[in-house]
């Protein structure tokens, strides 16, 4: 449903991605894996808009991306950033109105009420101010933030970072949850066994471009490739 | 010099309602450059224009013409500059962003001055709210209390959109992050046009408020634009509490120091400005934590 092609992109006069290439399918999982500093992080802020396409195309359905964050927000694209980017001078339940009253009513898939049902924490938790949550607390909000504009592709980054174990097994089953539904996600991920067990498909990331494609299972048994690429 | 309570009572009266003169002014200013980070440095002559604009009108209709019909002229106004000019500088920089807007202060300087002249003009308050009431043992200007309850019903009327309405909650989050609220599709150059044309309806009412007070000159724009950028300095950049403390104690401090200590008053702002930039670099109530 997604298509990069030959897409260069970078910060200010740093060029980071030299013509990536790569393609989310419609109702699967693409894990984009990586070491730090490969690319993946500006793949996603490009796909939203946050960074200038300089060079190549990004298609969703095969029609060109909106310019802006905004536009791209409304084609149906919901970004949870690595930094979660809860916004502090609103409540949690300030928080997931922003999007709920604009992108939904009663008959979206995704409601308040559904949302709180599959995190249930956040729902205790609903007029404490967007910092005052634990770092899963937050990630919870980001992700249920960003179903609340029942997109049609999840885009989420690093989602495990800085989380406990059992945060991380709770995120994973509820995302596992997600994929059994039908949503297609893209996730970039430094947790190579979290990635590898929630994603379909696989691309690796070096230096700005794609290095390797494939399905989860099978960069799971090529231990060349997790080695020279991710240096598991 | 007698320092009995009605004293402090009159000159309490005076600083708020300078300070609200002030508040009117540095609310639209201070939201605007929280949610772009943009620097206009001609709301003041907006507020000068707004004066004008109600002194005109005034003569023609009656003081209440002028007070309804001033805001909506500035803010039209407004609407001119965005087009014009701010919409392609948004991404231009702070720089070029100053030195514009530097230059339309002087630009609307010499429109005020080819339209109205040189000379001040004067406007009469209207009959509704001339001569003085008996208030803390003192006679005080209705006038002059008209204006600060009119400060204090801006600012409430403001609390209430932006603290329990959905546009209040999508201006509060442009202000704290305006990438992200723009991925959450939040459109945020609408919101940023609505925020300004707000700001400037209400620096058109300040002029117009103000008009009776003071006289109506070109250089009015220019006096108080000092005062406006050291009260959000003060209070913080993008926030309403930020806006009111800043403005309240701006004009406390200013009506004071000028009675009190008169040999000292012109320091005694800047100094309290240095210390706030020492001791908090982001103001009393930043809206970004």
């Amino acid at each position: 449903m997604l298509d990069l092609t030959s897409v260069a992109s970078g910060y200010g006069e740093t060029q980071v991605l030299h013509g990536l290439s790569l393609r989310a399918e419609q109702g699967r999982v693409l894990a984009v894996l990586g070491r730090n500093g490969a690319g993946k992080s500006t793949t996603l802020k490009t796909i939203m808009g946050l960074l200038p396409t300089r060079d190549g195309t990004i298609t969703l359905d095969g029609q060109p991306m909106g310019k802006t964050p905004y536009d791209i927000a409304r084609m149906g694209i919901a970004y949870v950033p690595e930094t979660r980017d809860i916004f502090p001078s609103l409540s949690v339940r300030e928080n997931l109105e922003i999007t709920a009253r604009r992108f939904g009513d009663k008959d979206s898939p995704w409601t308040m009420a559904r949302v709180l049902d599959l995190f249930p924490r956040l729902g205790e938790r609903m007029d404490n101010g967007g910092t005052q949550l634990s770092g899963g607390e937050q990630q919870m909000l980001a992700i249920a933030r960003a179903l609340l504009m029942n997109p049609r592709l999840l885009i989420l980054d690093e989602p495990t970072e800085g989380l406990a174990p059992i945060i991380v097994k709770l995120i994973h089953d509820k995302l596992m949850d997600l994929k059994r539904e039908g949503l297609s996600m893209i996730l970039v991920e430094q947790n190579f066994g979290f990635a590898t067990s929630l994603a379909d498909d696989v691309v690796v990331v070096s230096k700005g471009q794609v290095v390797w494609t494939g399905s989860a299972d099978a960069i799971r048994a090529d231990e060349d490739a997790q080695h020279k690429w991710l240096g598991v | 010099m007698p320092l009995d309570p009605g004293f402090w009572a009159l000159q309490a009266l005076n600083a708020l309602q300078l300070s609200m003169l002030l508040f009117l002014l540095s609310i639209g200013l201070t939201v605007i450059f929280g949610l772009m980070h943009f620097v206009n440095l001609a709301h003041g002559s907006l507020y000068a224009l707004g004066a004008y604009v109600a002194a005109a009108l005034a003569t023609v209709g009656g003081y209440w013409t002028g007070f309804f019909l001033a805001p909506v002229a500035v803010a039209g106004m407004g609407i001119l500059l965005y087009s014009g000019l701010i919409r392609r500088m948004r991404k231009s920089g702070p720089m070029a962003q100053v030195l514009v807007t530097f230059g339309l202060i002087f630009a609307l300087l010499d429109l005020t001055r080819i339209i109205w002249g040189d000379i001040a003009l004067a406007i009469e308050v209207p009959s509704l709210l001339a001569g003085r009431v008996s208030l803390f043992g003192i006679d005080y200007p209705v006038y002059r209390l008209f204006i600060i309850a009119l400060g204090f019903a801006i600012f409430a009327a403001l609390a209430l959109v932006l603290k329990r309405t959905q546009i209040g909650a999508m201006i509060r989050a442009g202000v704290d992050n305006d990438a992200m609220a723009a991925c959450l599709g939040i459109n945020v150059e609408r919101l940023f046009f609505i925020v300004f044309c707000v700001g400037c309806a209400l620096a058109g009412l300040a002029g117009a408020v103000a008009a009776p007070l003071l006289s109506v000159t070109p250089d009015m724009g220019l006096q108080i634009l000092i005062p406006t950028l050291i009260v959000i300095v003060i209070g913080g950049l993008g926030s309403l509490q930020g806006a009111i403390a800043g403005s309240l104690i701006f004009g406390f401090v200013q009506t004071f120091g000028a009675v009190l200590a008169p040999q000292l008053a012109s320091v005694l702002i800047y100094a309290l400005l240095a210390a706030v930039l020492v001791i908090r670099p982001m103001g009393l109530f930043p809206a970004k934590g």
